[in-house]
């Protein structure tokens, strides 16, 4: 595997040729669209999105097939955070904040009128940047607090709490001390407890915002491998700022760009496509690093 | 690695020259830091001062016994005394208690409702209605208290006897219910209401963001979400307030001296019409106080003063005690 030896020489140098992107991408097995995903997707229509009067992300469009990866790249500011936070419904938590367009989970509108939108919540979870445990709770509650928050009742929460920290690659590391508290692991560790914590409620699908930026190289291969692993059950949607991580992660990727107007997505594709033979010229500047 | 003949220094004295400004500066914030603390320490020499003789005449009688009695000689001599604040401090501490009881949950309620639930014109509107609050005059609380409030709160303490008259302290053997410690504390609750809400406003506004968003993407519902990570966070800084409005309801003179019937004797009956205060036995005996008895008040006041302090310190033990949890 060149994997970890292409990402070392790529954070040292950002400005790597679009062949060794590509290269790492097509060492993943891209999926093939499952193109009837009509029903088991996540599909956004002309999505708009201000903050008071500032428009900030203009008619996106997007499909999300059932058990891919997509990743969203592009530079800050350019709304890929702003987008991910439409999709369950968390933009709405920002004063001033507005949104229009429709986001179909399962072909229906998450936004139409009489939607409980803490169901919402429960179908599309999120990873935060910054990992934020509950720090009152040990690990084994911070795993099961989405059943306490949202009032689910699950039959057996050992085999769950088991489960889902398997699932997040967490279980070796934690297993003999649950009872401590969230606090007291590294900060990867704390990351991937939060993937566990999201992955308790059982969501079809997974947003994580920038879910490595804050963890050192090792946690965030470890957090990568989860990825994978989860793609085999659900629909993942990452942002992220680095480019390695979108080709060694993802099955299609998504570029977002703003030139000072509202951000817009510019180019969607399977991902070895966006980093070996992009269509449009801004995006091929972008993963070759002469701007971003 | 170690080099045999390396000399080890011993590690040099670190100082720094301070600039003439930050010096002129030290000097006026150390004057206003210490200046309370000054303040604080001759209000207690003044009291302990003046009220000396009394409390070494009564000595622990004078907060174990209830009588308040100065008979003097034609002259104005001092013939006998006995001086007892047993009842006034039970009344206090009555009085206190059921404020606190009654403000505390009123306050977070209206602490979470102006942070999470409360559109923002209505927030700013009620904040500034608290803040004024706060400012009012103690006088009008406990005119209005005695004049609007007691009728009612009357009422309450019927029900309250009739329902709950088993608990000895709402229990009465003579329907009295005017100017009970009920009502008192029921006004003090009021005037204590600011500031604990305000204070478990400012500690709730802090809880961190982060972990806001990870309870509500988790599909807590904003309840949920509270109960998961406001109030954990905002404990601490609501025991805190509580202490603060626990402190507050003590000292309060005023409003209570208009409400409350104050008897010389220990009752412990919050309904009752016979209560208790320390302050308002000060400011009820002041006006025509022989010298003698004067002192007597002063070494009242170091009591309350006293207490006072008890109750601070140990709501700052407490807080320090349950911070930690939940940050």
């Amino acid at each position: 595997m060149t994997t970890s030896h292409e990402s070392e020489k790529a954070t040292m140098d950002t400005a790597v040729k679009p062949s060794s992107l590509a290269q790492v991408a097509n060492s993943q097995a891209a999926k093939t669209p499952s193109a009837s995903a009509e029903g088991t997707g996540l599909e956004t229509r002309g999505i708009h999105a201000w903050f008071g009067k500032h428009h900030a992300l203009a008619d996106i469009n997007l499909n999300f097939a059932a058990g891919t990866v997509t990743a969203l790249i592009g530079p800050s500011g350019c709304g890929k955070s702003t987008f991910i936070r439409t999709m369950n419904r968390m933009h709405e938590f920002i004063p001033g904040a507005a949104m229009a367009g429709e986001v179909l989970l399962d072909g229906k509108d998450v936004y139409a009128a009489g939607t409980d939108v803490t169901k919402i919540r429960l179908k599309i979870g999120m990873v935060f940047q910054k990992p934020n445990p509950f720090p009152s709770m040990t690990i084994g509650e911070n795993v099961l607090s989405g059943l306490k928050l949202a009032q689910l009742k699950v039959d057996n929460k050992d085999d769950l709490l088991q489960e889902c920290l398997e699932r997040a690659g967490l279980w070796s590391e934690v297993k003999d001390r649950l009872g401590a508290h969230g606090g007291s692991l590294s900060g990867g560790q704390q990351q991937r407890l939060c993937i566990a914590r999201s992955l308790a409620v059982r969501p079809k699908v997974l947003l994580m915002d920038e879910p490595c930026s804050a963890l050192d190289p090792g946690s965030t291969l470890r957090i990568e491998d989860t990825i994978r692993h989860l793609s085999e059950t659900m629909t993942i949607v990452i942002v992220t700022h680095n480019m390695q991580q979108a080709a060694r992660v993802s099955d299609y990727t998504a570029f977002f760009l703003s030139d000072g107007g509202p951000g817009q997505m510019i180019e969607v594709a399977p991902t070895s496509e966006i980093f070996s033979r992009p269509k449009d010229e801004r995006t091929e500047n972008y993963v070759t690093g002469r701007f971003g | 690695m170690s080099t045999p003949n390396l000399v080890i220094p011993s590690p040099r004295e670190i100082t720094t020259e301070p600039r003439r400004s930050d010096k002129v500066f030290r000097g006026v914030v150390t004057g206003g830091g210490l200046s309370s603390l000054l303040i604080l320490g001759l209000i207690a020499v003044f009291l302990g001062y003046r009220g000396f003789e009394v409390l070494r005449q009564e000595g622990f009688g004078f907060i174990m016994n209830s009588d308040w009695s100065i008979t003097t000689d034609d002259a104005g001599n001092v013939v006998e005394s006995h001086f007892g604040l047993a009842a006034m401090l039970v009344g206090t501490i009555l009085c206190s208690l059921v404020a606190v009881v009654i403000a505390v949950p009123i306050s977070i309620f209206s602490a979470l409702f102006l942070n999470f639930y409360s559109p923002n014109w209505l927030k700013k509107l009620l904040i500034a209605i608290i803040d004024m609050m706060a400012a009012f005059p103690s006088i009008l609380f406990g005119i209005w208290g005695f004049l609007v409030l007691m009728p009612s709160v009357e009422y309450w303490a019927k029900l309250i006897h009739r329902y709950l008259g088993f608990i000895p302290i709402f229990d009465m053997q003579v329907p009295v219910f005017t100017r009970s410690p009920f009502v008192a504390g029921v006004v003090l609750a009021i005037m204590i209401i600011p500031i604990i809400t305000s204070v478990s406003r400012e500690v709730f506004a802090q809880a961190p963001l982060d972990r806001i968003q990870a309870a509500y993407a988790l599909g807590a519902t904003r309840w949920a979400m509270i109960k998961a990570v406001v109030i954990p966070y905002g404990r601490s800084g609501v025991i805190g307030g509580a202490m603060l409005g626990l402190g507050r309801a003590m000292g309060e003179t005023v409003a209570v001296f208009t409400v409350l019937n104050i008897v010389f004797q220990v009752n412990w009956h919050m309904l009752l019409g016979a209560g208790g205060n320390v302050a308002s036995l000060i400011i009820l005996k002041f006006g025509d106080a022989s010298p003698y008895e004067i002192k007597a008040l002063m070494a009242a006041g170091l009591v309350l003063f006293l207490l006072t302090l008890v109750v601070n310190a140990s709501a700052n033990f407490i807080v320090k005690r349950t911070g930690k949890s939940g940050r």
